[in-house]
């Protein structure tokens, strides 16, 4: 493996990203087994740090390293000292102390991963689980796992991302994997949830979804962020459900074996109507279920092999 | 475990440490045909039938040796046998020593629940492997009995395992190392061996 921490969905390139996607392939397997475990990571232990709310990325994290056999620390900044006003480094000191040897981090503010592996506050591989509005490598590694099982090679594929991409951190880690991939990338939003500098992103942008709906091989729609909206970024609900949400007729223009994705939690109603969200062409369960196998091989090409850089101080083992 | 009729291997050790030894080959493709069907034959003879055999190769050229053994098995009980593979890289004791590996395919043909396992793989060495491969097994269900096919036994066990069919006993030193080549990976048929230069053992 060519890194120790995984911050930035741009961190890998095309080799590392197969690696991963075809680790995370044969790791699929592993929840179909009467035992959904591997002795793989015993004694090993991953902290998964979360300082924002998360139900999806926490769990899954959480059972990609007990299937793997790792001890999990689950620390979640309510009810922590971190509600005492302990800063990121006293608690990633405490964590160091203890011996984590991986630390899942997802943080409110954009770089307190980066920070945290870059500082040297912990010993052990740091993983981007989601920071701001900035990226979230593992849901963009998932959900090119699940484009790759139904539309084969993602080279030349084309790929709609639709909705609040400003407060998207699934969108730019998306943008830049599947740049990596070789995929075309479109990004829909209305003007003013495109973010500044988007033109240098390797990505088409648009304003009108359904002009982009008839060449899709998928179309990711993402949940317009109220929490982090200060401002009102487009008249209405309804309107905005109007031009940017997918609804059945939007379904039906898509390709015949083009797939309806969200990385969840979903608006029903918003970006997505109930209808699409359950029609037999969305995968967005199945993205929960591949992210299980996806941060599995995550933490297996992380952890599993020597540590990090070539040291031989595991050798006498 | 030491066959008797081999060669003399002796005069690798003549051989003067600086140079590298070339590669004798000490199996050809007849003799890897012969030894194959000879094993098929002697699984179905321990095990009556193939009704409740399942064979696992352990990748990468012990799936090539248990497919050929699937169709020679096939052939033999007139009907089609299909062998499976079973990556064994999460359940190694070396892990660490190495950077993360990439992981092979596993594929399970049937259940294995109650079935009789041969286990296939092309050389038999500290046996590490095998000790994994029973882990795994482990994990997947519990067989009436496992059994182990290796295509070549070249001694140096370092745990109490030892194999039920075997190709052919190749006594060698720690030095030398054991090159199986399928035409399925490396475009021949062939076991070479081959001294090496630095002294480490494969």
């Amino acid at each position: 493996m060519t890194f120790t921490h995984l911050l930035s969905a741009g961190d890998l390139d095309r080799t590392d990203a197969i690696r991963i996607l075809d680790t995370a392939e044969e790791l699929l397997g592993v929840a179909s087994r009467p035992i959904k475990k591997l002795p793989t990571l015993r004694g090993r232990t991953v902290v998964n740090l979360f300082f924002e709310d998360s139900t999806r990325t926490r769990i899954s994290f959480e059972a990609a390293a007990k299937r793997l056999s790792a001890d999990v620390i689950n620390f979640s900044a309510k009810g922590s000292s971190v509600s005492k006003g302990e800063s990121l480094k006293d608690t990633a000191l405490t964590l160091q102390a203890m011996g984590a040897d991986a630390v899942v981090v997802r943080h409110q503010h954009s770089g307190a991963p980066h920070r945290l592996a870059k500082a040297k506050w912990t010993n052990g591989a740091v993983i981007n689980a989601g920071d701001g509005t900035h990226e979230h490598p593992t849901q963009a590694l998932l959900d090119a796992f699940t484009m790759r099982r139904h539309l084969g090679d993602l080279e030349g594929k084309n790929i709609t991302i639709v909705g609040d991409v400003l407060h998207s951190r699934v969108a730019r880690s998306n943008a830049l994997l599947l740049d990596t991939l070789g995929a075309n990338v479109t990004l829909v939003a209305p003007p003013t949830l495109l973010p500044v500098g988007v033109e240098k992103w390797p990505v088409d942008t648009s304003y009108d979804l359904d002009s982009s709906l008839e060449k899709a091989d998928a179309v990711m729609m993402l949940r317009v962020q109220q929490e982090r909206m200060n401002a009102a970024f487009f008249p209405s609900a309804r309107e905005y459900s109007r031009r940017y949400g997918l609804d059945t007729p939007r379904l039906n223009r898509l390709p015949d074996h083009a797939i309806v994705m969200h990385p969840g939690p979903m608006n029903r109603g918003m970006e997505i109507t109930a209808d699409v969200a359950d029609h037999v062409r969305s995968v967005i369960v199945e993205q929960v279920t591949n992210g299980v196998a996806v941060r599995m091989a995550v933490l297996y090409l992380l952890l599993g092999g020597a540590a990090g850089e070539p040291t031989s101080e595991e050798g006498t083992e | 475990m030491v066959a008797s009729d081999d060669a003399p291997r002796a005069d690798s050790a003549h051989i003067p440490e600086a140079v590298p030894a070339p590669a004798r080959t000490v199996l050809d493709d007849k003799d890897i045909s012969r030894a194959l069907t000879r094993i098929t034959h002697e699984i179905l003879e321990r095990n009556r039938d193939a009704s409740d055999i399942v064979l696992l190769g352990i990748p990468t050229r012990g799936v090539h040796l248990a497919r050929r053994i699937a169709k020679r098995m096939s052939d033999v009980e007139g009907r089609p046998i299909t062998a499976g593979a079973l990556d064994i890289t999460m359940y190694r004791d070396d892990l660490r020593l190495k950077p993360a590996r990439a992981l092979e395919h596993t594929e399970i043909p049937d259940d294995i629940d109650g079935k009789i396992v041969v286990l296939v793989d092309d050389v038999l060495f500290s046996g590490r492997t095998i000790r994994a491969a029973l882990d795994a097994l482990n994990e997947l269900g519990r067989p009436k009995a496992v059994q182990l096919a290796v295509l070549i036994d070249r001694g140096h066990r370092e745990l109490p395992i030892r194999a039920d069919f075997v190709g052919k006993n190749l006594p060698t030193s720690l030095v030398e190392k054991v090159k199986v080549a399928l035409t399925e990976s490396d475009e021949r048929d062939a076991v070479d061996i081959q001294g090496t230069n630095g002294g480490a053992a494969s």
